[in-house]
């Protein structure tokens, strides 16, 4: 989503504060946080937690520190998980602020004094034995990869309204891949329940000419790491399968073309479809002739 | 959060954050979800165990090991584990990538926070701040600048965003006059921020640079 987490790019926040001789975590509440989230996120996946935290209203994101996220995130995801329901967290939040003798209960089989804290099995964690998190993120590499290093790439402006890992100041530029990575868990599938759905996720290099314009020091570049659906080629593979890198003047006037039209037709074509056919979309935007992502793959697969 | 916080302060030290994850570890303790001794352990393992000097002692063998250097950055997870470090999570797909006279990396995570957890330990809080995050892609050089670090002009930045399951760390150029030094003083002088790509590693050390931890 274009939400305000994605702040690649973006402008007066200020100048970076470094604390000197930082301690690890500044307050004994972010110190269980932490361990909290590290353990408690059995149910739920990394993608999934990230959703969560990029959901936040944005002036609340802002505001909150790092922990103040996720606590947010794992409340709202335990909760959507039935794992636990609001209630029992203000009953027990009440219970810590009006009884000095409410300390933190004994684990386990503590008899329940506040009837709105009712034990209950955790089913899940019968059937996971794996420590937290430890959903498969990578895997065989063997699968078949759209892209190799040295192609010219660009990444595609699409506009998810879930979540995604394309950045937005990426979007619509010309890079090379540098790195391919192997293949790795579709962030903006597995966030939403709908599969991992593995592909090949690459280094793409952008210069900081292409990505912010013309009078950035020619000597920048940004790397930014990006899944095959989020990529298409630059130009058309030709029939024996080489690839050839599009002309300079070409790549210019494209470029030019894509500025002058702007954002607001696309972002009004995104809003017309349902959430429901985001992935659809995806798919729809690459039937115009771009050989990336899913259905492409497909295709490559069979030929 | 209720609305009437601001009742009996004197028997409720606690409020806002602090009281509501106490509540949320409460009712996850009381449901069998988690134990509080092994929420002590990972706090003990992150706060006092894993950290900087682990990155460090990885970068001052490949310092003094040309060999290890080269295994270092095919396979970082690999490299590091020969030294016992363990991946752990944030660092099952570490990639080390290498400063030269000619070109300096920095690590960012623009979406979030990611960071390479088993050798850096957790990030410090200007890692994750919206005044980092938002100029790192757009204005590296300033934001080095933030930092003291003044990178010559006809040396290449490269910023690495970490968009996706991949970690980062920067291997430091090993500084001048050090030839005598061990493995060790090397590891000793080796900061944090040099291994984000913030800062250079200075000898002797402390010379300028701010230390990193």
């Amino acid at each position: 989503m274009n939400g305000v987490h994605d702040l690649g790019g973006m402008h007066g926040f200020g100048p970076v504060v470094r604390e000197e001789n930082e301690p690890v975590f500044h307050e004994e509440w972010e110190r269980r946080m932490f361990a909290l989230q590290m353990i408690a996120r059995r149910p739920y996946n990394v993608d999934e937690l990230r959703r969560t935290i990029e959901r936040m209203e944005p002036a609340r994101y802002l505001a909150a520190s790092y922990y103040e996220r996720w606590l947010y995130a794992v409340e709202s995801l335990l909760i959507e998980k039935g794992i636990l329901r609001r209630e029992e967290i203000e009953a027990a939040a009440e219970k810590i602020r009006v009884g000095k003798a409410a300390q933190a209960p004994a684990p386990g089989s503590a008899p329940t004094a506040n009837g709105g804290l009712e034990s209950k099995p955790a089913p899940w964690l019968a059937k996971s034995a794996r420590p937290g998190g430890a959903v498969k993120l990578r895997f065989d590499p063997s699968f078949k990869a759209g892209f190799k290093t040295g192609q010219r790439v660009m990444a595609r402006n699409i506009n998810p309204e879930g979540h995604t890992r394309i950045p937005r100041y990426a979007r619509g530029h010309r890079g090379v891949i540098r790195h391919d990575w192997g293949v790795f868990v579709f962030p903006d599938t597995h966030a939403h329940g709908q599969g991992a759905n593995p592909e090949h996720c690459y280094s793409v290099e952008f210069t900081a000419r292409e990505l912010w314009g013309e009078e950035h020091p020619k000597n920048e570049r940004v790397l930014v790491d990006l899944w095959e659906s989020y990529l298409e080629a630059e130009r058309i593979t030709a029939a024996d399968g080489s690839e050839r890198a599009g002309s300079k003047k070409a790549a210019v006037t494209q470029r030019r073309a894509r500025a002058s039209k702007g954002r607001a037709a696309v972002s009004a074509r995104m809003k017309k479809a349902p959430a429901k056919a985001r992935l659809a979309r995806v798919g729809a935007a690459k039937a115009k002739g771009a050989p990336a992502g899913k259905s492409a793959k497909r295709a490559r697969r069979t030929r | 959060m209720s609305d009437h916080d601001d009742h009996d302060e004197h028997n409720a030290p606690e409020s806002g954050p602090a009281l509501r994850v106490k509540a949320l570890e409460s009712v996850l303790v009381e449901k069998g979800i988690v134990d509080a001794a092994e929420l002590d352990e990972l706090i003990d393992t992150y706060e006092h165990k894993v950290g900087p000097r682990i990155g460090a002692r990885v970068v001052a063998r490949a310092w003094v090991d040309p060999a290890y250097k080269r295994r270092l950055i095919a396979n970082a997870p690999a490299a590091t584990a020969e030294l016992g470090i363990a991946a752990g999570p944030q660092g099952e797909n570490l990639m080390v990538i290498e400063n030269t006279p000619r070109v300096h990396n920095m690590v960012v995570c623009t979406l979030c926070s990611c960071y390479p957890w088993p050798v850096l330990g957790l990030p410090p809080v200007w890692y994750k701040s919206a005044p980092y995050r938002s100029r790192a892609v757009s204005d590296p050089r300033g934001v080095l600048r933030d930092f003291g670090l003044e990178i010559p002009a006809e040396v290449e930045i490269r910023v690495w965003d970490s968009s996706s399951e991949m970690r980062f760390m920067v291997l430091p150029m090993r500084p001048a006059g050090t030839e005598n030094l061990s493995e060790e003083e090397l590891a000793a002088l080796v900061t944090r921020d040099s291994m984000i790509g913030t800062g250079i590693v200075k000898y002797p050390a402390g010379a300028a640079a701010p230390s990193g931890e």
